[in-house]
């Protein structure tokens, strides 16, 4: 009898409808692949930023197409460009808004430590108000640098205990 | 001495007004007979007349409406330093498309500690956001203003960044909204300066041509050399 790959990997005939894995790899799987960006464009970062939202470079492929402009329907805040000491509130209040779980990327120089603004009005890196999962350099960096980030932040998102964290919250709520 | 300097200083030439200008010799003695208040400074472009803040107000109305300066271009201020007898003085550029030339307008600020000047924003809606944001940078009450407050730092932001007295990498402040501050502890810091300004070199290759810091002999680990 002839064989392929598939069916030795799965057989719905042998198997039914069941697959048999566990929940974390699930559930990660879904997030990694349906990541809804938000762009907080604030500076020259987010030209970037949209070039590699169109078609030459296409981060629909990684299944990230979706840009929100509503942190409530997004799962990843791309903080592109500088943040202002004055627009921190706003950012911190954007994040606040997401829905869990969600991540942050910094990208580009003055996202991540403030780049070449050493100066009174320019907070040095948006780790200090929000939590940063990918710092992405270059000023401003190229697309394939911020798909780069992209594909390693799906990798992060791939190795959490996303079971064991959604315990942890109810724990947190119940109390 | 010299090559360590920082950034190189280019001597400024003297650039007079094009030809086809309207501003010249006869434009400026006129308008010095007018205004006999005025007083031409040494400038090394276009004519640059003196003004007493008192007379502002109705110099520049007359520029605009009988001179034909339709289009305000700028409006700033200078801060001549701690110690100097006149610390403060705004300047207002001003463009006619019948004269094609510019016109600058310079006013000394009375008083060191709370110095003012009267607004223009009556006459040119443009001067608005500009005197908020001289307001900002330097501190100038601008009287007469219909909206006099901080357009680029936050309201509750206590100097004005411009000033000499003021460094570059800023005073310790808290951020103004409380509840943000309890959750990250955030607060204004001074920027490590680590021999900069940071500054992006305009040759080689994009690999290479990051922002750096021009004095590169001193960093985190390795402190400033004495």
């Amino acid at each position: 009898m002839h064989m392929t790959a598939s069916d030795v990997a799965y057989n719905g005939k042998v198997e039914g409808d069941v697959i048999v894995t566990r929940a974390d790899a699930v559930i990660n799987w879904i997030r990694q692949h349906s990541v809804w960006p938000m762009p907080m464009g604030l500076a020259c970062c987010a030209i970037e930023l949209m070039a590699s939202a169109a078609s030459r470079y296409d981060i629909s492929r990684f299944g990230m197409e979706v840009m929100r402009f509503s942190p409530r329907q997004s799962d990843c805040m791309i903080v592109a460009g500088t943040v202002t000491y004055k627009m921190a509130e706003v950012v911190r209040r954007i994040y606040d808004q997401m829905g869990d779980p969600k991540w942050v990327v910094a990208m580009g120089a003055c996202a991540s430590t403030g780049g070449m603004y050493r100066s009174y009005a320019v907070m040095q890196g948006v780790d200090n108000i929000v939590p940063v999962d990918v710092y992405v350099s270059g000023c401003p960096p190229r697309p394939e640098a911020l798909l780069d980030a992209m594909m390693k932040l799906q990798d992060k998102i791939g190795r959490e205990s996303s079971v064991r964290n959604l315990r942890k919250t109810k724990a947190v709520a119940a109390q | 001495m010299e090559e360590n300097l920082p950034f190189v200083i280019f001597e400024r030439p003297r650039r007079l007004p094009p030809n086809n200008s309207m501003i010249d010799e006869d434009f400026t003695k006129s308008l010095l007979e007018k205004h006999s208040y005025l007083t031409q400074r040494d400038s090394v472009d276009w004519l640059t007349v003196e003004c007493a803040p008192e007379k502002l107000v109705s110099f520049v109305q007359s520029l605009r409406d009988l001179e034909g300066f339709e289009i305000l271009i700028d409006l700033t201020a200078i801060d001549h330093g701690e110690g100097e007898e006149f610390r403060y003085s705004t300047v207002i550029h001003l463009y006619s498309l019948v004269h094609r030339g510019y016109v600058r307008i310079h006013s000394i600020c009375a008083d060191n500690d709370k110095p003012a000047m009267p607004s223009v924003s009556g006459i040119y809606p443009a001067a608005n956001w500009h005197e908020r944001e001289t307001f900002d940078m330097f501190g100038i009450h601008f009287s007469d203003h219909p909206n006099l407050k901080r357009i680029l730092m936050w309201d509750e932001y206590p100097y004005f960044p411009l000033r000499k007295d003021f460094p570059l990498a800023g005073i310790d402040t808290p951020l103004p909204a409380d509840d943000v501050v309890e959750v990250t502890q955030a607060s204004v810091e001074p920027a490590p300066m680590m021999g900069g300004p940071f500054v992006s070199p305009n040759s080689g290759s994009m690999s290479d041509s990051e922002p750096r810091a021009k004095d590169e002999s001193w960093t985190e680990k390795k402190g400033k050399p004495v």
